[in-house]
């Protein structure tokens, strides 16, 4: 276990190290120049030549790079010259906000996803169960950004009932969270139901009737069981999800999380607080899956770590 | 059949399975009838797929939603078992009625501990406590001969040997002492001084009064675990009687061709002889004698006409046209019949 985890860990060291190398790459393809953004359209020639220098991008991008992964070793991303402030910290401050909406989905998700799926399994065939595998396939087939401007629409313009941005109670939450967890809530309900769905076809479970086991007891208790390990699997995935997702949800909802400060840093050529932030995305994502592995292991005690 | 079971435990007669299927209806097993009495033991031998593991989920109520059982008697201790209700079921399966499954592991929860499995009996039979019930999964699994249980109490399935994952089964079939048991199977998956324990193990609790059915395409397993056999080809009975009376001496080319395939079965070293063709496609039965393409001694009576079961000596049923034959051996002594006659 623990010499998994520590394998699992150097790995993830790995991961985030290409990360960064793309990210360093993919923000100095980009066209736009930092010191011309930095300094406006008045600055003259010398003024930009001297900044350029000061930020290091006259320097060849092999060198620029190493530069850069020194400074990363000592958690040093630079300065923000928007914020004027470290970078990670101005990142992290923002990670309570994303956090939060992230959790308050992922609880949408489970709390809707899980009953709606075994719902539809049990009364398999039945119109309940083709409601919930049509609005499912629609939940995902709909983009996320649309959905947010509908709901904005129905329910804080048109009800006037909620927030239609972050206002720091719990209404405001309420929308941006419901339109980043539908697509993965439809997504859930399918998994799960097809996960009883065949695990009811197994043969444990004609031992349990054999057994003189109740139908509910067959199902919430030896079927709800093998059905719990790929639905916690997708669980991890889908929470590595939210955090990407809310990139798009916290810009059209206002939310002040890692998203929108990406995409503000983004079109500001802030590449310190970029990348600060897409690595701190990254990092979440991997250690989320880590975190599935470990737990797929509590719950299938068949899956062993030391084999992984 | 036999004087001895004047009030049988168990009633099959006339049962019928159809299976709706998208090529239409298939009838896995026909006119299938035999009784058990309390104590006795029989055997149902057959090749896969003759109905023999069908029939016997059709007993516990097991068949899949898209079989229909039809029969004129289906009856355990004198209760009708067909249009049984949900709850009667589960009362009587696991308290009255018990199986055990041909392949522990898969038939096994993966995901519950071996304890877990074996307490449930009693927790959701008795209603007995989480504390009471694993005492007495403990003292069973001791029962079964599975070594340290209180400790193996919490392994899962996965975590135990085959022999040692149906010793789990015999132990959760048997938690309630059920008066019938059925074994499908019950040693195919173990070595051979794995399976002389658990032939045992059964026989141990047969004194004590259960009477078992054991399904088997082993006829050597069949010889040391029953008293009584019927032989199913295509889904219906070809030949029934006492073990001792039909292993010398068959009256039905398939179940002499079966015992020629099976030495250890007749107790003599020599030539395996395994019968030849292939088991028939239920959906496209040949017609007469469904065993006829295959039969040794197949005549043009054979290709026309479907021979009934009907009682050919003592205690003795066979369907086969020339029983007398392949019993006594007479005519015919190039055949497979004649081999043993």
């Amino acid at each position: 276990m623990i010499a998994f985890i520590g394998r699992r860990l150097g790995l993830a060291v790995l991961l985030i190290f290409g990360a960064i190398t793309i990210v360093f790459l993919a923000l100095r393809v980009i066209p736009g120049d930092p010191a011309s953004l930095i300094l406006g359209s008045q600055a003259s020639e010398a003024e930009l030549a001297a900044l350029r220098t000061e930020l290091g991008l006259n320097e060849p991008l092999f060198l620029q790079y190493l530069h850069h992964l020194a400074d990363l070793l000592r958690l040093d991303f630079g300065e923000s010259w928007r914020l004027g402030a470290d970078a990670l910290s101005s990142t992290l401050e923002r990670v309570p906000a994303t956090f939060t909406l992230a959790g308050t989905a992922l609880l949408i998700t489970i709390g809707l996803g899980f009953p709606l799926g075994l719902y539809a399994a049990r009364n398999a065939g039945g119109w309940g169960d083709r409601l919930v595998s049509y609005s499912s396939l629609v939940g995902q087939a709909l983009p996320s950004f649309w959905v947010g401007i509908m709901l904005v629409l129905v329910f804080a313009s048109a009800l006037n009932l909620l927030p239609s941005t972050a206002d720091g109670t719990i209404w405001g939450l309420l929308l941006p969270a419901v339109t980043l967890s539908l697509p993965f809530l439809g997504w859930l309900a399918r998994l799960v139901r097809n996960g009883a769905l065949e695990e009811l076809g197994k043969e444990y479970v004609r031992t349990a009737r054999s057994k003189g086991m109740s139908e509910r007891v067959v199902f919430y208790v030896h079927v709800l069981r093998n059905t719990l390990t790929p639905a916690v699997t997708v669980l991890g995935l889908i929470l590595g999800n939210f955090i990407a997702d809310a990139v798009i949800i916290e810009v059209v909802f206002a939310w002040p999380g890692i998203g929108s400060l990406l995409i503000d840093s983004i079109t500001n050529r802030d590449y310190a607080v970029a990348e600060a932030a897409i690595v701190l995305i990254a990092a979440c994502y991997i250690l989320l899956n880590l975190l599935v592995d470990v737990l797929c292991s509590y719950l299938d005690p068949r899956i062993s770590l030391e084999a992984v | 059949m036999t004087a001895t079971e004047e009030a049988p435990l168990l009633t099959v007669s006339g049962l019928n399975v159809a299976i709706e299927g998208a090529a239409g209806t298939v009838q896995p097993v026909r006119d299938v009838s035999f009784t058990l009495a309390q104590g006795d033991s029989l055997a149902i031998v057959g090749e896969s797929g003759s109905g023999k593991s069908m029939t016997s989920l059709a007993v516990l109520g097991l068949l899949p939603e898209q079989a229909t059982v039809r029969a004129e008697d289906l009856r355990f201790d004198g209760a009708e078992l067909t249009g049984l209700a949900d709850p009667d079921w589960q009362q009587l399966r696991g308290e009255q009625l018990a199986m055990i499954f041909q392949d522990p592991l898969s038939a096994l929860n993966p995901a519950l501990t071996v304890g877990y499995q074996i307490a449930e009996m009693f927790r959701r039979h008795r209603g007995w406590g989480r504390s009471r019930a694993r005492q007495a999964a403990v003292e069973l699994m001791a029962q079964v001969g599975i070594p340290d249980p209180a400790a193996r109490l919490r392994d899962y399935p996965h975590q135990f040997s085959g022999g040692m994952r149906q010793r789990v089964m015999i132990a959760m079939a048997l938690a309630l002492e059920p008066r019938l048991l059925i074994a499908d199977e019950p040693t195919t998956a173990l070595d051979v001084t794995v399976q002389a324990q658990i032939l045992r193990l059964l026989r141990q609790r047969q004194r004590d009064g259960l009477a078992l059915v054991v399904i088997s395409h082993d006829l050597g397993v069949v010889a040391r675990s029953a008293r009584r056999v019927v032989v199913m080809y295509a889904g219906t009975l070809v030949e029934s009687g006492l073990v001792a009376e039909v292993y010398p001496a068959p009256a039905h080319p398939y179940t002499a061709g079966l015992l020629a395939a099976s030495p250890r079965a007749r107790g003599t070293a020599g030539s395996v002889r395994p019968i030849d063709g292939q088991p028939p496609d239920i959906s496209a039965l040949p017609a007469g004698c469904a065993f006829h393409p295959r039969c040794p001694i197949a005549r043009e009576r054979c290709t026309v006409e479907r021979p009934k079961l009907r009682v050919v000596a003592p205690g003795r049923e066979s369907a086969c046209h020339f029983a007398e034959e392949v019993l006594t051996g007479e005519p015919t002594k190039r055949g497979t019949g004649a081999a043993h006659g």
